[in-house]
């Protein structure tokens, strides 16, 4: 395939400018970088809009809230490991329950699969930079801002304490006064503004920029699985929007959305909270099906086999997964005719996510595998989640769901499917893409040894469980009395967790020793075939120097001499290739933001007005205009260069 | 016949079921009546199936890792027969899912429709659930024959008995895995849950929806009796307190009397009266004290009175000022209390 040249309109009125036809090899790269790239400073680190040191600053961040989370749930497991223990009270044990799901869903679980899409996605789609630039630095800043926010309120021993779930009536004014749930409630509310905004710019991205010749069937599959993410997130984020805004108003203004005694219902909450909850667990799941896709298919060395089929099952789950909220509500006396449907449901996505696996281990079948550390998380995430998905399967039967609901077998089935559907594909992507975003090889043998040991520990802590939960011990218990059959099993599970912890520190000195003197990568070191593998490891600012243009699913596996290119662009301002939606035909030429400290300013606005409408509602009044007025500030027409 | 541990179908659970067996006072696959029955029935086909099902999946997997002869070829090369079969394989595996799927709802709707059939009871008793111990009222057309109780809810054998289900503050859920599966107790709303046992014993259950500080200490304990057994029990309860047998009871009455006990709690046949407490006019005769956390001894009463807060941090009642020569007679009162 011969390359593609563009003819944008010449512009009459000036002289010609500076393309990338006019330059080549190192001066190319150089100009383009300098055109692309972010001042050194302060100022010029908080004004950046490169979508790869955003990503790189999002990924590191969720991993920082990972390991709070984590240690949050070591302390716990302290506290449980033998009966009556008083290591802990109640106090603080109910805060860290609270502070270790509302990290692991709102600050980790949902942020580490847009994290990656941040980054990746433009690379894998072949752009310059993701669309909405300064969105997405906003967003970044909104996260850590609620992320901050609720830490130190849990420092100041002021965290919450009614879940992560915050059922009504508990949550309420009447038994929960203070602070403690304003700052869980608000919290949500900065993560519903980051991660809708950045599931906005991964849908335009996908869309509309990816290169030429990327028709929707060339799509890598992370890029789909991102994709539907996206969607999903646009519409389970407005429930959970209405939830919080709601308990917020029931404990600030005293409306009566939630008090049964004023003709409101706790069990409102319960519908709004689990029909974002439920696609949820969803969007924390569907991020990971992209990481195995792309690590099966460079490890089993061929694509993944049944493209068509993996897309629509994409499509199927994030679909289906709005239709199964009500059963985390078996057990509170619905109508069976209504809870029967919702077994039908729930038992459904069994479906679309089994025709993945499937598809999965045919392309191992087929292929020849290559046995590296990231295909080994992958391996762990089959074991692992296949059985968390299957004792799914019981928790969708409300008979089944009315014995072990709320109990630990609960608490073990989720930590299986999450963190073996999650967590295990995640590493086996850091392992991954460790190259391309630093330029250094993970080193191998740490990498084994910290799967072993993480697959050990992670079956260790929490097999137990299931066992525990069947034996009547419910979740969410600060302490439990001995001779119920539960001390062992709890000992045992202590034990796990302490190691599978142990296994985040090694994964840790590996990442930082590796970062010091991990073998250079070079551009591919994997050979794997999609097209983030094309350029320079770390990438240049701009990408790429001249856009790919894409002949196959796997373009660096078809084109394997030189990967033909799209030319044209402006080199010496920011000018992206804008293309059509399914046939991804060159579209438009357009300009792309350049940094800027506004959503800096923008985001620090919002973050005071939102942590000062905990303390008054008067917040909205003067916060509100002062963010608008930044907005309007941010958003000012500058006289840019017509877009061609 | 119950299940228990001979219906163990598969592999991998019973190999962790082995380190401790399923029975247990709060274990479901224990059951002791008809509907708990029904359900670890239900449990254990599931899992057998279920089991059953990871290991024909992880087979595969193991199989598509196995060592190949052949040298590393171009990714992009093709088999087309290869591709075939794994059309087929894939095709498949996804019809028998939908099937093993379809199979399963009906297993469980077949079980809902048993759980949930109507058996006319010949008792209700009225469970309303308190931030954090459960009171317990049983319900007569004649008013002199209604009473209540706390923490303790006494059933005869062999019948089904209805609890209608009520919450007070926040939400709780009633779970005595032995008997039957949970229900949740919601401020503003009546749920019904049947349950029934088929042996005289004692039966452990506890709180399964979080609910606060001292959720973790909010048990109950469900007590079977004969039919004689019962009505005699509940002829007891009907009664007001008896009257303090000697001098140092006397004296314990005398100083709850007195004391900011009466504001919440109510002994019949006293002027003591309160109700946002349990109600302690044979709370003597109970096993246990503060929601079956300690059993019910005079040392366990006098330390809960002196320290609830250290019993259980969080607690609404309240610390008494007493002196320490109160105590004693107090308790002592409050055990004769049968």
């Amino acid at each position: 395939m011969s390359d593609v040249a563009l003819h944008p309109r010449p512009n009459e009125k000036k002289e010609k400018e500076l393309r990338d036809t006019d330059l080549a090899g190192r001066a190319l790269t150089a100009r383009l970088a300098a055109t692309w790239g972010s001042d050194s400073g302060l100022l010029a680190a908080l004004s950046t809009v490169d979508h790869k040191i955003i990503g790189r600053r999002y990924i590191i961040t969720a991993f920082v809230f990972l390991f709070l989370g984590g240690i949050a749930a070591a302390v716990m497991r302290l506290q449980l490991s033998r009966p009556e223990n008083t290591l802990i009270g109640p106090d603080l044990y109910n805060q860290l329950f609270t502070m270790h799901g509302t990290t692991m869903m709102f600050l980790f679980g949902v942020p580490i699969g847009e994290a990656f899409a941040v980054y990746l996605v433009p690379l894998m789609v072949g752009t310059r930079n993701i669309a909405f630039p300064r969105l997405n630095a906003f967003s970044y800043y909104v996260y850590v801002f609620g992320g901050l926010m609720i830490w130190t309120a849990f420092m100041l021993n002021i965290g919450p304490d009614t879940g992560w779930f915050a059922y009504t009536p508990l949550s309420g004014p009447e038994f929960s006064p203070g602070k403690r749930v304003d700052f869980w409630a608000q919290m949500v509310t900065f993560t519903e503004v980051a991660a809708l905004a950045v599931a906005v710019e991964i849908v335009v991205t996908v869309l509309k920029q990816r290169a030429p010749g990327m028709t929707l069937d060339r799509i890598p599959l992370f890029v789909w699985a991102v994709f539907v993410n996206s969607i999903v997130i646009i519409f389970a984020m407005p429930a959970v929007m209405f939830a919080s805004t709601a308990l917020i108003l029931d404990r600030l203004l005293g409306t009566h959305f939630f008090n049964p005694a004023e003709g409101g219902d706790p069990l409102l909450w319960q519908h709004l909270f689990w029909f974002f909850g439920h696609p949820e667990v969803y969007i924390i799941f569907l991020p990971a099906t992209g990481f195995v896709s792309a690590i099966i298919a460079a490890f089993a060395r061929r694509p993944v086999f049944g493209y068509l089929p993996v897309v629509l099952a994409l499509f199927a789950t994030g679909f289906l997964s709005f239709g199964l909220w009500v059963h985390h509500m078996f057990t509170t006396g619905l109508p069976q005719l209504g809870a029967s449907f919702f077994t039908a449901s729930s038992m459904m996505i069994a479906v679309p996510t089994g025709i993945q696996i499937f598809c999965w281990i045919a392309t191992l079948w087929d292929g020849r595998p290559v046995f590296r550390t990231p295909l080994l998380f992958v391996l762990g995430f089959f074991f692992i989640f296949v059985a968390g998905g299957l004792s799914g399967v019981m928790l969708a039967s409300v008979p089944i769901d009315t014995q072990v609901h709320d109990s630990y077998f609960v608490v073990a089935h989720f930590h299986y499917v999450l963190i073996g559907g999650n967590v295990f594909p995640l590493l086996g992507a850091v392992y991954y893409w460790f190259p391309k975003l630093t330029g250094r090889m993970m080193d191998e043998r740490l990498g084994k040894w910290h799967f072993w040991l993480a697959f050990v520990a992670f079956n260790l802590a929490f097999f137990p469980m299931h066992i525990s939960g069947l034996l009547g011990m419910p979740r969410r218990v600060y302490t439990y009395p001995g001779g119920l059959g539960w001390d062992t099993l709890n000992l045992i599970s202590s034990v796990g967790a302490v190691l599978f912890f142990l296994s985040f520190v090694l994964f840790l000195y590996n990442v930082i020793a590796s970062l010091r003197g991990g073998d250079a990568a070079g551009n591919n070191p994997w050979d794997a075939g999609t097209l983030e593998w094309a350029t320079a490891s770390p990438p240049h600012p701009q990408n790429f120097d001249r856009i790919p243009f894409v002949t196959h699913r796997e373009p660096l596996w078809a084109e394997r001499q030189t990967l033909p290119v799209v030319t044209g662009l402006a080199v010496e301002r920011r000018e992206l290739l804008v293309s059509s939606v399914s046939e991804a035909a060159p579209d438009l030429l357009e300009s792309s933001p350049v940094p800027t400290i506004w959503p800096f300013v923008a985001a620090v606005a919002t973050g005071v007005t939102f942590i000062a409408t905990i303390f008054t509602p008067w917040a909205v009044a003067w916060g509100g205009p002062i963010t608008a007025l930044l907005l309007v500030a941010w958003f000012w027409p500058k006289s840019i260069k017509d877009d061609e | 016949m119950r299940p228990r541990c001979a219906f163990r179908p598969s592999l991998i659970w019973s190999t962790g079921l082995l380190l401790t067996g399923c029975s247990g006072p709060q274990s479901s696959l224990d059951p002791y009546g008809p509907d708990a029955d029904t359900l670890a029935r239900l449990f254990w086909n599931f899992t057998g199936f279920l089991t059953l099902v990871w290991v024909v999946t992880m087979f595969a997997l193991l199989f598509a890792l196995r060592p190949r002869p052949e040298p590393a070829r171009d990714p992009l090369a093709h088999e087309q027969n290869a591709e075939h079969g794994m059309v087929l394989t894939v095709a498949i595996a996804t019809a028998l899912t939908v099937i093993s799927i379809a199979a399963l709802t009906v297993v469980s709707y077949g079980a809902q429709r048993v759980l949930f059939s109507d058996r006319s009871p010949s008792l209700s008793i009225e469970v309303t659930g308190h931030q954090w111990w459960w009171e317990v009222r049983y319900e007569d057309p004649r008013p002199s024959q209604t009473f209540a109780t706390a923490n303790e809810i006494h059933i005869p054998v062999a019948t089904p008995v209805i609890l209608k289900l009520a919450a007070s503050d926040v939400i709780h859920s009633f779970w005595v895995p032995r008997l039957a599966g949970k229900l949740d107790l919601i401020p503003g709303r009546t749920n019904e849950l049947r349950i029934q046992a088929d042996k005289p014993g004692i039966y452990r259950g506890q709180c399964a929806e979080f609910c606060g500080w001292q959720h973790a200490h909010m048990a109950m304990l469900v007590v079977a009796h004969t039919q004689e057994d019962f009505q005699a029990w509940r002829a007891a309860q009907v009664s007001p307190a008896k009257p303090p047998a000697d001098a140092e009871q006397k004296r314990g009455q005398e100083i709850f009397l007195k004391s900011p006990c009466v504001m919440c709690h109510q002994i019949r046949g006293t002027p003591a009266a309160g109700k946002v407490a349990p109600d302690l006019t044979h709370v003597g005769s109970r096993r246990t004290i503060a929601a079956a956390t300690l059993p019910n001894t005079r040392g366990n009463l006098a330390a809960w009175i002196v320290d609830p807060q250290g019993i259980k941090p969080g607690v609404h009642m309240p610390l008494i000022k007493l002196d320490a020569g109160e105590i004693q007679p107090l308790a002592a009162y409050l055990e004769g209390l049968k």
